[in-house]
């Protein structure tokens, strides 16, 4: 019995010990489960609980009487989350086994691995066809991690019409990261890299919308607790007209150049060419490594925008400004007269500065030198003016300044003055200089936009409407079009309305007038029209200073230049152009003008 | 023997209940929780279900069975179970399979794991041989129970299952401690075995040094072997006082907690039953254990006693060691709830330890020194 009693004082014993360790769990599970539950209730909802980003669907592009110039068609790409496949390396050589990867994609899929986290998803490849996502779909088993995930790519169905002013979307990259708020693009692939697409992506691109989902251990989305919808960017309805952008393209005849029409009323940007021109739609996924240094490499340079960044002698298509200059600054009146001998000299130089005519135009008033082009004329009103005062009345007309026009990077070129020769070269001012200032060229540079928007002016009374390509927004298909406001219109220019009627008497001329410069066109058209040639001798490109001529074909030395408006009367239209290697304004650049002016005018016959 | 002899004489044995009422009834409502967290945390699975129910069905009738063997029966059959268990044991390297560690033999109709049966035939063999020495014991007794208990304990431990050694090797000692061992000798082998303890970190594998590392610092590793300790936290502590509620605990639905249907299922059970469940499952525990103590100290011999007072505590070294290791309080080691996790194996062995128990209920009586 002893044993016995031993056995129930151990067995009471144990059965304490057990108590107090059933104790000590319990306090522990309370601990966990009360102490602490809060912060597991949060580890257990950050474990299940994602946020995911829904990706709005860009805003479209119409031109202005709404033809789609950029469109959203569906498509496939291939995603994978890299801390889901493991292996990435591994899994991409058997995945390129049955689907072909090329060497560009690859890099860049590379590239943009390093910038992203493990557990974000990465697109692989764009763009499947319909075989490629079948051929992955079968064998998705093999591929933990990897997607094919239904998307929106855009498509520009115009292509190189009009990728100077549409632009195109490209996918993300580092430099775009940078300067993208990070919230704004969660889930976003592509962002708008040039013209309309980069300028107004805040418009287009619309606001990110997020779900939260349910997700298990493995990653897979189980059921969507609930979401807040993206809002869809809103579609642009473009200032471009599609027939006159294609009838400028046409009235090029397969010529280099550029050509901007403006609508003088409002500053609306009808067309816009710079030709060659590219078709941005292999842009969009990333073209190949050999495809685009075939195009840097194409004669042309067709990816760069002449229209944006394009400098120009404007030549004697400035000798309309100059003139207006002189009347209205009170040097001249539109009856005095200059006589051209052919070869004007500055007193005590033996330097002759010459008419185009052998042996001169006689005695001219403005209206006969703007029509015949006469060279005296100008130089002698460039000496009375000097460059200083020169340039500031030209500041006027937008020379030297930007247009403000909604597209990114644009060129000021170079409206010379005494100071601007002294900061930029150290050299004092020659009188020469100014001579040759007169009739546009020495150091003068414009950019086509500017050429456009200073005829528009003379077309408009002088009053300046900014040039923009946005003309009306609409947030959604059932929203209505919202005209975009446009700043407040400044006073004109012009002092007086009939020196500036003088001016457009002289480049009437220039057209219809017997001994106009340009008379050729002006024949056989049912409308009545303002224009001055231009003839340039050589391409100027901003920052550009070593210009060595010796380097430079014929082509690229002669650039005929020709600024119109019409109906003379009533203008609609405001069009400046460039042909490169072109020859003479008249005989070059006159007849692309009058296709142009003819396809917005002339009411077109079936 | 013809049949009709055979039915007069068994069947009255077989049929007649002789079973402690109270525990019996405590161990059906166990397996009924278990089955209904297994239930939840096997979602989807209603195979798995069905198994475990048909080995709780296997298992409760061989605790039925042996219910009716007087215990001086099962101290005649000790050492022969101990020796068919330890040539198992010793088959398992040459014939056996596993994950982390071979311990499973393939006996055709179902997976046997040899150490399981151990933690019954190594008390059962250490009281039936106590029950034969003057007590309390003497140093050569010591010894013997000492190799009886250290030798399957070393099989195992080199398999390796570090839990299963440790339990056996517990449930040895347990004998001895309720033979009477001098207090003197439980300090002495005692504060040995702890100042023993560095000595074997050497011995121990990659595997069982990460537990222990991951134990202590669970954060340092968080998807790799801290994962699950981590995770059971957050199943555990998510659930709070009164549980997300039956078939709703995200962390094993939605396959974050690993090992749910095993080793974790009593974190799936205190995600969806919250600490007022933990608290009656404890209270179960609490309850069959001090109820099997009870019925021990009813016994009138001594190897009824010692061996039961045994399995009794084993039983909650079982719950101690899971219970702690959902917890985070204790190193993940491969012990399963009692009547909870999913397993075949160590449900039967369990449920015939409470049929010794049981024997031991119904024969007290006729026993007697």
């Amino acid at each position: 019995m002893q044993d016995a009693q031993r056995f129930r004082r151990r067995a009471l014993l144990a059965f304490v010990l057990v108590a107090l360790a059933v104790l000590a769990l319990a306090a522990r599970f309370a601990w966990l489960q009360i102490v602490q539950h809060k912060e597991y209730v949060t580890r257990a909802d950050s474990n299940r609980i994602r946020t995911l980003p829904i990706v709005p669907a860009r805003g479209l592009i119409f031109d202005r009487r709404g033809r789609l110039l950029a469109d959203n068609v569906p498509a496939y790409r291939l995603e994978l989350v890299p801390e889901a496949v493991g292996d990435v390396d591994a899994a991409i050589e058997r995945l390129r086994e049955f689907l072909p990867l090329d060497e560009d994609e690859l890099a860049r899929f590379q590239s943009q691995r390093k910038t992203q986290r493990r557990f974000q998803s990465l697109p692989l490849k764009f763009r499947l066809t319909e075989g490629e996502v079948a051929a992955f779909a079968v064998r998705r088993h093999l591929f933990p991690g990897m997607d094919v995930v239904p998307y929106l790519t855009r498509r520009y169905p115009y292509g190189e019409l009009l990728a100077h002013v549409v632009g195109y979307v490209g996918r993300i990259d580092e430099a775009d990261l940078e300067r993208l708020d990070e919230a704004d693009y969660r889930g976003a692939t592509h962002v708008g890299k040039s013209g309309i697409e980069r300028f107004h992506e805040k418009r287009l691109h619309g606001r990110v919308g997020s779900e939260r989902v349910e997700i298990n251990a493995e990653g897979r989305v189980l059921r969507v607790l609930d979401r807040e919808l993206a809002v869809s960017g809103e579609n642009l309805y473009l200032t471009i007209d599609l027939d006159l952008q294609q009838a400028m393209v046409e009235a090029f005849a397969g010529q280099f150049g550029t050509a901007v029409a403006v609508q003088p009323s409002t500053g609306e940007v009808l067309g816009m060419v710079s030709l060659p021109s590219y078709d941005p739609n292999p842009f969009v996924n990333g073209i190949g490594r050999q495809a685009y240094a075939d195009l840097l490499a194409a004669p042309g340079r067709p990816l760069f925008n002449r229209v944006l960044l394009g400098g120009y002698e404007p030549g004697s298509t400035l000798k309309p400004f100059v003139g207006l200059a002189g009347l209205e600054l009170g040097l001249r009146t539109p009856q005095d007269t200059v006589f051209s001998s052919g070869a004007y000299r500055l007193p005590g130089q033996e330097r002759e500065y010459r008419d185009w005519k052998r042996g001169g135009h006689g005695q001219v008033d403005l209206r006969e030198a703007l029509a015949q082009s006469v060279n005296t004329y100008f130089y002698t009103l460039a000496m009375e003016l000097g460059i200083d005062r020169m340039s500031g009345y030209m500041q006027r007309f937008g020379f030297g300044e930007p247009t403000g026009i909604d597209l990114l990077g644009e060129a000021v070129g170079i409206r010379p003055t005494q100071a601007w020769k002294r900061a930029t070269r150290n050299q004092a001012w020659y009188p020469g200089e100014t001579v040759i200032a007169g009739i546009g060229q020495g150091f003068w540079v414009a950019t086509p936009l500017q050429l456009a928007q200073a005829t528009s002016m003379l077309a408009a009374g002088g009053v300046r409407h900014p040039l923009h390509l946005l003309r009306q927004t609409q947030a959604g298909f059932d929203a209505p079009l919202l005209d975009v406001p446009q700043p407040p219109v400044e006073a004109s220019v012009i002092s007086r309305p009939q020196n500036l009627q003088a001016v457009i008497d002289g480049m009437v001329a220039a057209v219809h007038g017997p001994t106009g410069s340009a008379r050729e066109m002006g024949l056989g058209a049912s409308y009545r029209m303002a224009g001055k040639t231009g003839t340039a001798q050589r391409v100027s490109r901003i920052g550009d200073e070593a210009r060595d001529q010796s380097t430079l074909t014929q082509n690229q030395r002669n650039q005929a230049l020709f600024i119109a408006f019409a109906p003379a009367e009533s203008p609609t239209i405001a069009l400046a152009l460039v042909v490169e290697g072109g020859g003479s304004g008249a005989r070059a650049a006159a007849p692309v003008a009058r296709r142009i002016l003819d396809a917005w005018l002339e009411p077109k016959n079936p | 023997m013809n049949l009709a002899l055979l039915a007069r004489r068994w069947g009255p044995r077989l049929l007649t209940p002789r079973v402690d009422v109270p525990l019996f009834v405590a161990l059906v409502l166990l397996a009924i929780v278990g089955l209904m967290t297994l239930h939840s945390a096997a979602a989807g699975d209603p195979g798995l279900l069905q198994a475990q129910a048909m080995r709780f069905a296997f298992g409760f009738a061989v605790l039925w069975v042996i219910s009716r063997i007087p215990p001086q029966q099962l101290r005649l059959w000790a050492p022969w179970l101990f020796a068919l268990s330890v040539v198992l044991l010793l088959l398992v390297p040459f014939l056996g399979t596993g994950r982390s560690a071979r311990s499973w033999l393939n006996l055709g109709f179902f997976y046997l794991q040899p150490a399981e049966l151990l933690k019954l035939a190594v008390p059962l063999l250490v009281a039936s041989w106590l029950h034969s020495q003057v007590l309390p014991p003497r140093l050569g007794a010591l010894a013997v129970s000492a190799v009886i208990i250290g030798l399957p304990t070393a099989l195992i431990a080199i398999q390796p299952d570090l839990g299963t050694a440790l339990v056996v090797a517990a449930s040895g000692s347990f004998v001895v401690f309720f033979a009477g061992i001098q207090w003197r000798w439980i300090v002495g082998l005692g504060s040995a075995a702890l100042l023993a303890a560095p000595l074997a970190w050497p011995f121990l594998r990659e595997y069982h040094r990460n537990r222990f590392m991951t134990f202590l610092n669970p954060e340092a590793d968080p998807l790799g072997v801290g994962w699950n300790i981590i995770q059971s936290k957050i199943a555990v502590g998510s659930g709070g006082l009164f549980g997300k509620g039956w078939g709703q605990g995200t962390q094993s639905r939605l396959d974050f907690l690993p090992e749910h249907t095993t080793d974790f299922i009593f974190s799936v059970f205190a995600e969806e039953f919250g600490w007022v469940g933990v608290l009656a499952m404890l209270g179960l525990y609490l309850f069959i254990i001090g109820r099997s103590l009870w019925i021990v100290a009813q016994a009138r011999d001594t190897f009824s006693r010692i061996l039961g007072g045994a399995l009794a505590l084993t039983f909650f070294v079982f719950v101690l060691i899971n219970g702690g290791m959902v917890a985070g309080m204790l190193p993940v080691v491969g012990v399963p709830m009692p009547l909870m996790s999913y397993g075949g194996t160590s449900a039967v062995s369990l449920l015939a330890s409470f049929g010794v128990l049981m024997s031991i209920h119904s024969h007290r009586r006729f026993m007697g020194e």
